[in-house]
């Protein structure tokens, strides 16, 4: 067992976890953070996306051990304390960017990372950007939308 | 009472684009899927699986494992024999069709690598595993019969006790049925004198791939057993498990928690349902088991494996005449839940929207030491769809017609409906030339036709090609006596029940049980509208066995066919219940109310009363009319009169690089008749998704066996799901025949994306390369098959041949 501390999600948690266990194990089963779900088991599917000091990482690929002294943030903080959904979020509502759900925590993720880095991509932009994650259900069509929906929405924010 | 009440607002709900209620919790990840699931004293469970396709089981060495760290149990097949029940068939095809015992954990001899032969239940999941790998198991390996062709020869037998590998014999024939003329007939007549056109087309062998793995947890503790589990079927699993396990259906609760994809592929009762089942109980624990992505696509049923062989026969001019299809479906090493039906399915479905003289179908389901086969996406119509669009294609070039002109030349016109098609269906409502000149229009046809003509000219390295798909599908399974008279094991009904809460709330119970669609948001819509209630106002419950006790579930695009009809079945009881209640309030007579947007009103008077408080009345009950009951909650059971038919017309653009084969998807126009919308933007998603698993079906996907029976797809590296850099946007539209057959005049749309693209694609990717004598391609179109087309006219291989072998030695002998 080695010891960790992590900071998840605004808070500071620390542990005692086998040097084999994932960071998406870490979070699930240890800290009960089950919004990051675990789609594969070859790192290609990216439902278990989260941020890793502040960079998308595919939490299936990362040990826990890995993330000591780090900073993790899943979907369940994504929105503001009040509720307020992040754009990201509010763009995949708005443009039915997901069916039955169980991709979209890693394919946010992987979205406002993409934006981070690309505040105005261009649709191709977007598809090789989230050639990553997997989705069976929308045939990508909507979640493309939604990226670019998402990025109009910060320059608004931006803007206002 | 009051007589001036705000009106809701005048726009109906049916029709909005309404965002999705569903959405809040998905997008910031406060989800219940199986697999979040935790209980006190909860056991994990792994399986131990057999990497051989066909063996004799020896002996199970489980002491290691047993004597591992914080293992509870380990339990082979022997140790749960009287416990485990089995795992059914629900449709035998015919009666007497040739059904394996399909135990949930092997006792004696295995049938296909995957099949599970031991558990282990540790306190956690990784310790399981740890455990599973110490179970050491000794085989005799048997011969395995792998490839369909061969199988359907019986010479290698996969269930050697059933005597053949060929569960069945299923026709449908025109002549015998007296819906049209004798089939061989009308092909001599054709060979004498018009067009005849023999092709075997190939449906390879596709995993349903659902994002999230199957999960199932069984708390035996309680009064009554609770399982949840990733299903689509929890009202079916329901019943199953009573059926098999000796346990009072009473006691069993079935729950499916939020449910990650489908498509057919969680419409299954699983082994490992089965045995968690039976591990738990034995226990007397809690015990969870979650699948990883490589025992999914090993294990989960798979979809398609078809050969086909089709005689079509038509006059000179192109007008077709019959048509004779006969099938070889692989059903894998047993039966599934619907199995050979799924194959039989397309029966109905290989004539299409065209008339025809004479048809039949012929179909057999084989048996092969490969993992089983069941309903994914279309189940059956996608089958067909693909091997008549595909045919028609090849009529327009033997008769030197647009294949768009030949299609036209031979489908039913709009004012034929309600039409009678050979294969003895009644399609009740469509205008294929509607939908064609829509989605013409929107394609630029002509300017396309132009650009492709001009490329060959020039001789230009990347050619274009045009595929068409004119299709019809059938969906929301129907009649009950109807597939009674199939042999089918359950109805087609669906139930619902709403429910009038003091505050004004309604609560809608619903058997279709979501996994994806959206119901909660749809069926919102409609209830909304019935009642005169806000939408807000409603809340859709739905998959737990314990709030709503009765229901068939989702697949085959039902729920809004079926059971968006029992939902408006049910409101109008409501409505028709709390009426005397309402007159009684406004001391008026029952005749004189009517009722509209929520409100009984008295007629000729500004009296009124809403729903809501009627509701309110019945909750405090001191005053309501004698012999009347204080409640207005009102259930009902629909049972479809008729299947519903959406058709559509699908146009692709194709590239093909004539030097490399790679095809790139230039535009895709689809125009679907999908009768009356609900909800435009479910509508949209539904169709999206459904188009890239029918172009994934074309392009990439495949199921991959080396020669020893090892699923060497087995994992997201090899099964080549689509990305978003692999597909493209879509223009969608639609035009509207409203379906006769329910009172919303709705049709299905969950799989109508998925039937009509595949056969568009790859009659597009054909069309760009005809010049060079090419008619086929298998599929999945890879580039190295379409360049191998361009250049020795050669279809492709099987991918087995071309399969890297799974061990060192490629095959069987040099990996004992």
């Amino acid at each position: 067992m080695t010891k960790i501390s992590v900071r998840v999600d605004q808070e500071n948690v620390t542990d005692d976890v086998e040097p084999r266990m994932l960071l998406v194990q870490y979070l699930r089963e240890k800290l009960g953070k089950t919004g990051t779900v675990i789609g594969c088991d070859t790192s290609n599917c990216g439902a278990c996306t989260v941020h890793l000091n502040g960079r998308s990482v595919k939490s299936c690929n990362v040990l826990a051990v890995q993330a000591d002294g780090g900073v993790v943030d899943t979907i369940e903080r994504l929105a503001d304390d009040d509720g307020t959904l992040h754009p990201v979020q509010v763009a995949f509502r708005e443009c039915h960017g997901l069916q039955c759900g169980f991709c979209t925590p890693g394919m946010i993720m992987q979205s406002v990372d993409l934006l981070n880095e690309n505040p105005d991509p261009t649709e191709e932009e977007v598809r090789l950007g989230l050639e990553g994650n997997l989705c069976r259900c929308t045939g990508y069509h909507n979640i493309v939308k939604s990226v670019l929906y998402a990025a109009e929405l910060n320059k608004r924010g931006a803007n206002a | 009472m009051t007589t001036i009440e705000e009106a809701p607002p005048a726009a109906p709900e049916i029709g909005k684009d309404r965002r999705r209620k569903e959405d809040q919790r998905l997008i910031t990840g406060r989800t219940r899927w199986t697999d979040n699931i935790a209980l006190p004293g909860m056991l994990h469970l792994a399986m131990v699986r057999s990497p051989h396709a066909h063996a004799k089981i020896l002996s199970i060495d489980i002491e290691a494992a047993d004597k591992s760290l914080n293992i509870y149990e380990v339990f082979t097949g022997k140790h749960l024999a009287e416990t485990q029940g089995v795992v059914v068939n629900a449709w035998p095809i015919t009666t007497e069709q040739k059904t394996p015992d399909h135990l949930p954990m092997a006792i004696d001899e295995v049938h296909f690598a995957g099949e599970i032969v031991a558990v282990v239940a540790a306190r956690t999941a990784a310790e399981a595993r740890d455990a599973a790998e110490l179970v050491d198991v000794e085989y005799e390996l048997l011969p395995a019969v792998l490839d369909l062709k061969e199988a359907a020869e019986d010479k290698v037998l996969a269930h050697p006790s059933l005597g053949t590998n060929k569960t069945a014999f299923w026709q449908l024939d025109s002549a015998g049925q007296g819906t049209g003329r004798a089939i061989d007939e009308v092909i001599e007549e054709a060979r004498a004198d018009g067009i005849v056109i023999e092709r075997e087309y190939r449906q390879q062998r596709l995993i349903p791939a659902f994002m999230e793995p199957r999960s199932v947890v069984v708390d035996p503790t309680g009064e009554q057993i609770t399982m949840w589990s990733a299903t689509q079927i929890p009202h079916i699993t329901r019943f199953l498990l009573a059926a098999t396990t000796g346990v009072p259906e009473s006691k069993i609760r079935v729950i499916a928690p939020d449910v990650g994809g489908g498509f057919g592929g969680k419409l299954q009762t699983t082994p490992e349902e089965w045995i968690t089942w039976a591990t738990a109980r034995k226990i007397g624990k809690p015990c969870k088991y979650t699948e990883t992505r490589s025992e999914s696509l090993i294990s989960a049923h798979h979809g398609r494996d078809q050969w086909q062989k089709l005689t079509l026969a038509a006059t000179k001019e192109g007008k077709v005449t019959g048509l004779k299809v006969d099938l070889l479906a692989d059903l894998g090493a047993y039966v599934g839940v619907v199995g050979g039906g799924v194959p039989v399915l397309g029966a109905w479905m290989f004539n299409a929207i065209y008339k025809w003289d004479a048809y039949q179908f012929n179909c057999t389901p084989v048996l092969t030491n490969k993992t089983w086969v069941d309903a994914y996406r279309g189940a059956g119509r996608p089958e067909a769809t693909y091997a008549i669009e595909r045919l028609m294609d090849e009529l327009a070039v033997e008769v030197g017609k647009d294949p768009l002109e030949i299609r036209e030349m031979n489908w039913i016109k709009h004012e034929e409906f309600p039409f009678t098609t050979v294969a003895g269906m009644t399609y009740d409502s469509g205008n294929y030339e509607a939908a064609t000149a829509k989605a013409k229009e929107m394609f630029g046809y002509d300017a396309l036709r132009a650009e492709q003509k001009q490329r060959r000219e020039s001789g230009d390295k990347v050619q274009l090609g045009i595929g068409i798909s004119t299709f019809t599908e059938m969906c929301g399974l129907a009649p009950s006596r109807v597939l009674g008279s199939l042999n089918y094991g359950a109805g087609g009904w669906e139930h619902a029940t709403v429910r009038m809460l003091p505050t004004g709330k309604v609560e809608v119970i619903t058997g279709a049980s979501a996994h994806g669609q959206g119901h909660e948001t749809a069926f919102s819509q409609i209830v909304a509208d019935r009642l005169g209630v806000p939408f807000e106002d409603v809340e859709i419950l739905h998959g737990d066995t314990q709030v709503s006790h009765k229901g068939l579930d989702t697949y085959g695009s039902r729920s809004l066919v079926v059971g968006g009809e029992a939902l408006v079945l049910a409101a109008d009881k409501v409505i028709e219940k709390a009426k005397p209640l309402a007159a009684h309030l406004l001391e008026a007579n029952a005749e004189d109310l009517e009722f509209s947007a929520g409100r009984y009103s008295v007629k000729g008077t500004d009296q009124g009363i809403g729903i809501a408080e009627v509701a309110l009345a019945t909750f405090a009950a001191h005053n309501y009319p004698e012999g009347m009951e204080p409640g207005i909650d009102a259930e009902s059971t629909y049972d479809p009169v008729n299947f519903s038919f959406p058709h559509g017309t699908h146009l692709c653009a194709a590239e093909v690089d004539t030097e490399t084969g790679q095809v790139k998807l230039r535009k895709y126009v689809c125009v679907d008749d999908i009768g009356n919308i609900i909800n435009p933007l479910i509508v949209s998603g539904q169709v999206h998704g459904g188009l890239v698993q029918g172009i994934a079906q074309a392009l990439w996907e495949e199921a991959v066996y080396d020669d020893s029976g090892t699923l060497v797809s087995g994992s997201f590296v090899d099964y080549l799901l689509p990305t978003a850099a692999d597909t493209i946007n879509f223009e969608i539209d639609h035009t509207t025949s409203p379906s006769t057959t329910n009172t919303l005049g709705t049709k299905g749309v969950g799989e109508a994306g998925t039937i009509a693209s595949t056969p568009a694609v790859v009659n597009a990717v054909v069309d760009a390369v005809r010049q060079f004598g090419v008619n086929d391609i298998l599929m999945p179109c890879t580039p190295e098959r379409v360049w191998s087309a361009i250049h020795g006219s050669d279809p492709g291989k099987d991918t087995v041949e071309g399969a890297m072998p799974h061990f060192d030695g490629g095959n069987q002998e040099d990996n004992q």
